[in-house]
Formats: C-alpha cells, sequence, structure tokens
C-alpha cells in the first residue's frame, strides 16, 4: 500500500522558499498569485494491503520522525 | 579535571576544533561515536559539535536525534547533566525536544558564513559565567537553518524564564538579524538551566590572531 505525507511549514510561518518563488513568478509577468507556499512529499511503501492500518502507521511516522509539528503541519493519502 | 565528552556523527565537521579550543582551556576531552550507546563515565559536560549530521536529510538533527548515542545524552540531560549544542548540535537539541523551538531556512536563503556581533542576555549560569550581561561578543556563524522559530506563547516562557542567552545585533549592541530568527535570537537554555543551544560557533573564535577569542572566553565558562 502506497501512503503520500505531504508536509508544509504551517500557516503564518514564514516559508522563504515559497516567498523567492513568489517573486520570481511576479517578475515573470504570472499576474494575480496571491501565496506560494513549498512543502514536501514523502512516499511510503508499506507492506499492509490494509489502507486503515496504513494510514495509521504512517501517523505514527509522521509523528515520531517526519514531521516537526513545532512548525509543519501534515496530510496523509492512501494511494489506491 | 573537567572532563567533556564530544559527540561524532557522520557529517559533524567541527568535532576536532570543538577538541582543540577545550584542550586550549586544559580541559581532558573524549571523542564519542554516534553508535555507542553509553556516554563516557565521569563527565561534566557533553559537547554536540557543528556539522552536517545525516547529510542534514528529512530536516536538520531529525535523524541524529535518534542516534544510538542520543538516549543516553537525553538521559543525563534529564538529569540535570550539563549539555552544549553548537549549530547543528542546536538543532540536534531542538528536534530532540531538549530545548524548545525549531529551526527554519534563513529568511534570505542563503548559507551565512561571517563573523557576527551578539549580545548577552543572560550570563547567570555555567555557560556564560565569565561574560556579563549587555557584553558584546564577535565570533563565527555558519548556517542555512539558523532562522529560530518558537510560537508566542513559548517566547514568552523564554523571556519569562530568562533563557534566551545570546541575540544578535551590531557592533554598537543594536538588534541585527541575519537569518530572520524570532526576538533575533541566537542561543538558549532550558528551563532547568543545564541545556545550552547556540547557531554561532565558539569554537572558531579562539585565537585573535585569526579574528577574535572571545569564543575563548564563553567556552571557560564551564570551567569549575
Amino acid at each position: 500500500m502506497k501512503i503520500v505525507i505531504d508536509v508544509f511549514l504551517k500557516s503564518g510561518i514564514l516559508d522563504p522558499q515559497g516567498k523567492a518563488t513568489e517573486h520570481a513568478l511576479a517578475v515573470l509577468g504570472f499576474e494575480g498569485v496571491e501565496e506560494v507556499r513549498i512543502g514536501k512529499q514523502i512516499v511510503l511503501n508499506l507492506a499492509t494491503k490494509d489502507a486503515q492500518e496504513a494510514i495509521s502507521q504512517a501517523d505514527a511516522m509522521a509523528k515520531k520522525l517526519l514531521v516537526n509539528e513545532v512548525i509543519e503541519d501534515y496530510t496523509i493519502e492512501p494511494i489506491q | 579535571m573537567m572532563h567533556v565528552a564530544i559527540l561524532q556523527f557522520l557529517g559533524s565537521n567541527c568535532d576536532h576544533d570543538t577538541e582543540y579550543a577545550f584542550k586550549k582551556i586544559g580541559v581532558q576531552t573524549t571523542l564519542v561515536w554516534y553508535k555507542e550507546e553509553k556516554l563516557p563515565e565521569n563527565i561534566d559536560l557533553v559537547v554536540i559539535p557543528g556539522g552536517f549530521s545525516y547529510g542534514d536529510y528529512l530536516r536538520c538533527g531529525a535523524i541524529a536525534r535518534f542516534a544510538p548515542i542520543m538516549s543516553d545524552v537525553i538521559s543525563y540531560a534529564n538529569a540535570g547533566g550539563k549539555v552544549l549544542g553548537i549549530c547543528n548540535g542546536f538543532q540536534i537539541l531542538l528536534e530532540a525536544k531538549l530545548l524548545p523551538g525549531a529551526m527554519r531556512r534563513n529568511k534570505n536563503l542563503h548559507f551565512i558564513s561571517k563573523f557576527h556581533h551578539l549580545k548577552v542576555e543572560n550570563s547567570d549560569n555555567s555557560f556564560l559565567n565569565k561574560l556579563s550581561k549587555e557584553d558584546i561578543v564577535h565570533i563565527p556563524i555558519a548556517h542555512a537553518e539558523g532562522n529560530y522559530y518558537i510560537d508566542e506563547a513559548g517566547l514568552k516562557d523564554l523571556q519569562a524564564n530568562h533563557q534566551i542567552l545570546l541575540t544578535y545585533c551590531d557592533k554598537d549592541g543594536k538588534p541585527s538579524n541575519p537569518n530572520g530568527s524570532v526576538a533575533n535570537i541566537a542561543g538558549i537554555c532550558n528551563k532547568e538551566g543545564n541545556v545550552y543551544g547556540l547557531m554561532p560557533h565558539p569554537e572558531r573564535a579562539i585565537e585573535t590572531l585569526i579574528g577574535s577569542s572571545d569564543g575563548m572566553t564563553m567556552l571557560k565558562g564551564f570551567l569549575k
């Protein structure tokens, strides 16, 4: 079972990469970009076939190591 | 004689500088490989030196924080033992939750490597006691993720408990922030006052010939 974890800086915490990219898009003439946030995606290939079990394993991994909840939020999505 | 344990991770690169600096102030040092499970007996201080442990993969310090030696470091700190984290060592202490807050990429996204002035905010501790509050030291910084973050409630706690030890400033002591850190924070300690973390490198400022010996004055604070 494949699991995708998306990790982003919490809203309200400055994302310097996002800001720099937002500025670059404006310079290139793309209008109406109100915000750019850049995160990271972690793809796990888990042995279990059970989606609920996979999500709960991934959540434990996120909390223990993959995410720093002081500054980051995350979402977990199973891929069918 | 005072005895300091200096941790070595794959990717540590200030371990020998730190060893050299402590030897120079007459301290016994032992380098401790990250795969060890026990710190040496009879130590007075653990130093987690700077570098790029585990290549800074995932987040700076996030993987090193679970290295075998770290469980004993955490027990040592929780029992009141003194721990100093410099640069990557500070990041590891944050990830290990031995210190509050987290590090973000520098605001300007650059790796900043230069001398910077720091103001001593609290010298009433076993690290900076050879200095006085309001003193200004001049030592190198070298990091890409030194943009310290803590939420407002956390910042109030740091202030109330006098946990902010060092802030970035200019040569006259006015606030000057190289990396975006909340409240210009360069170094903090835990509430109990036995765990210290700072981004700047005192071990790189021990010879006036190459810029400054202020780092020496800082490290001498640990001498009994």
